[in-house]
C-alpha cells in the first residue's frame, strides 16, 4: 500500500484588521503595527472634557505643532505591551544580579562614610528627577493623539519611574534598608544649594502645557545632558574617588539611555522634517530650554566632573541636534 | 538543474522583520507564507545582513538570534558577524 502526502494550504480570506490594510495594504501585519496604528478615536466627540473646555477628547490642538498624521512618528524599536516588557524584564534580570552581588557582598555599605555620603548627596537625589520624568511622560502619554506617540511615552514613564527605584535601592544598600539614606539624599534635594536649580527646573517642567514642548525638555534636552553628564562624565569621577562598585548599578541607565535616544532621534527627525513651522517653533523651545538645563546641571557638574564635562556633553547634544535643523546657543562646536 | 537556496522560519513576530529585510536584500528572492511558516528561496544566493536587520527592528541584532525562529536551510552556510550567507558554491 503506498501513502501519498499532501499538503493543502488554505489562504486567510483577509491578512489583518481592515483599519491596519487600509495604511498598510493587505498583507501580514506586524503585532507593533496592528497594536499601535488608528486604534485612538478621532471623530464624534460629542462633549468637551470637564477638565479642559478649551479642547475635544483626543484634540490634536494641545500641541502647538502640526502633523498630517501624528502617527509618522513610530517606534524603531516597534515596541508594543509585549515587546516591551520582555525586553525590560530582560534588563531588570541584568540590574537584579548586580544588586544581588552588590547586597550580598556589601559593597556599598562598605565604602568609607564620606564616599556614602557622596553618593546620597550627588547621584540618588536624582531620583526626584526620575519622578518629575515619569509624570512629564505620562502627562505627554495622556495629551498626545495618535496611540504609537502616547505608546512610546507611556513605556518611557515607567523606564524613570522603574530608574527612580533603582536610585532609591542604592541609597537603601547604604543604610540597611532602613530609610535613613533616603530622608538624607532628600534634604539635599530640598535644601542644598547644589540642587535648587535643577529642583526649580524640574518644577517648572512639570506645568509645560504643550506636549511636545514637554517632550523635547524632557527627553531631549534635559536627558540628553543629564545622562551623557552623571552616568557617563560622574560615574567615572566617583569611580576615581572609591566608589566604583556604584557603576555597576547604574549599567541599566547606560543601556536604557542609548536605546531611548533611538526613539527621541527617530521623532524629532519626523517633526523636524515636516514643515518649516515645526523646525521653527522647535527652535524657539530649545533656545528657551536648553540654557535653562546646561543651568539647572551646572552645580552638579562643579562639584563632580567638572564644567569641561558639561561642555563636552553640551556639544554632544548640539551635534545631535543639528542634525535635526536645529542650533543649539553658547556651543561654538 | 536549478539551484535553489531556501530558509525557512517560524512565522512569528520575530520572523517577520526578518522577512522584511530578507526581502529588502535579495530582490530576487521569493516569499512563501505557508501556514505557521514563512519560506523564502532565491537563486544560487541569499544574503541576510545584520545591518538591515537591525535597521528593521531597531536595536542591536546578533546573527545568532536568528537560528531560535528558523526551521530548515537549504544551501552552504557562510556566516559572520555581519552576514548570514546562503549559497551553493
Amino acid at each position: 500500500m503506498s501513502i501519498e502526502i499532501k499538503t493543502h494550504s488554505v489562504e486567510p480570506i483577509r491578512q489583518t484588521y481592515a483599519h491596519i490594510a487600509r495604511r498598510f495594504g493587505d498583507k501580514p501585519a506586524t503585532r507593533y503595527q496592528e497594536a499601535s496604528y488608528d486604534i485612538e478615536a478621532k471623530t464624534n466627540f460629542h462633549y468637551r472634557p470637564l477638565w479642559d473646555d478649551k479642547n475635544t477628547l483626543n484634540d490634536p490642538a494641545r500641541t502647538a505643532l502640526s502633523m498630517a498624521d501624528w502617527s509618522a512618528v513610530s517606534d524603531p524599536r516597534q515596541f508594543y505591551y509585549g515587546a516591551y516588557v520582555g525586553n525590560r524584564a530582560k534588563m531588570q534580570e541584568a540590574a537584579e544580579s548586580s544588586f544581588a552581588f552588590c547586597d550580598k557582598r556589601d559593597l556599598l555599605a562598605r565604602l568609607p562614610e564620606a564616599t556614602q555620603k557622596q553618593i546620597l548627596r550627588l547621584l540618588v537625589p536624582l531620583r526626584h528627577v526620575e519622578l518629575g520624568a515619569n509624570m512629564n511622560n505620562s502627562m505627554i502619554a495622556g495629551d498626545a493623539t495618535a496611540t504609537t506617540v502616547a505608546q512610546l511615552h507611556m513605556y518611557q514613564a515607567m523606564d524613570r519611574l522603574g530608574i527612580g527605584q533603582y536610585l532609591s535601592r542604592i541609597a537603601l544598600l547604604m543604610d540597611g534598608s532602613t530609610g535613613r539614606g533616603l530622608d538624607e539624599s532628600k534634604s539635599y534635594w530640598m535644601d542644598d544649594a547644589l540642587w535648587q536649580p535643577m529642583r526649580q527646573l524640574v518644577e517648572d517642567t512639570l506645568v509645560i502645557s504643550d506636549w511636545f514642548e514637554l517632550t523635547l525638555v524632557q527627553n531631549v534636552l534635559l536627558d540628553g545632558l543629564l545622562y551623557p553628564l552623571v552616568y557617563d562624565k560622574m560615574d567615572q569621577w566617583l569611580g576615581e574617588h572609591g566608589a566604583e562598585d556604584v557603576s555597576m548599578l547604574t549599567e541599566f541607565m547606560r543601556d536604557w539611555f542609548k536605546d531611548s535616544q533611538r526613539w527621541a532621534n527617530a521623532m524629532m527627525k519626523t517633526v523636524t522634517a515636516e514643515n518649516e513651522q515645526n523646525t521653527e517653533l522647535l527652535q524657539s523651545w530649545v533656545d528657551r530650554w536648553e540654557p535653562r538645563a546646561y543651568q539647572a546641571l551646572l552645580p552638579l557638574a562643579e562639584a563632580t566632573p567638572g564644567t569641561a564635562a558639561l561642555d563636552e556633553t553640551r556639544a554632544q547634544l548640539a551635534a545631535r541636534l543639528k542634525k535635526f535643523g536645529l542650533q543649539s546657543q553658547g556651543v561654538s562646536a | 538543474m536549478s539551484q535553489l537556496v531556501f530558509i525557512a522560519f517560524q512565522d512569528n513576530d520575530n520572523a517577520r522583520y526578518l522577512v522584511d529585510a530578507i526581502v529588502e536584500d535579495n530582490p530576487h528572492a521569493e516569499v512563501q507564507h505557508q501556514p505557521a511558516m514563512i519560506r523564502i528561496q532565491a537563486e544560487k544566493r541569499l544574503v541576510i545582513n545584520r545591518e538591515t536587520v537591525e535597521e528593521k527592528i531597531g536595536r542591536d541584532w546578533d546573527v545568532q538570534e536568528m537560528l531560535v525562529d528558523v526551521i530548515s536551510i537549504g544551501g552552504s552556510v557562510d556566516e559572520d558577524d555581519d552576514h548570514f550567507i546562503l549559497q551553493w558554491n
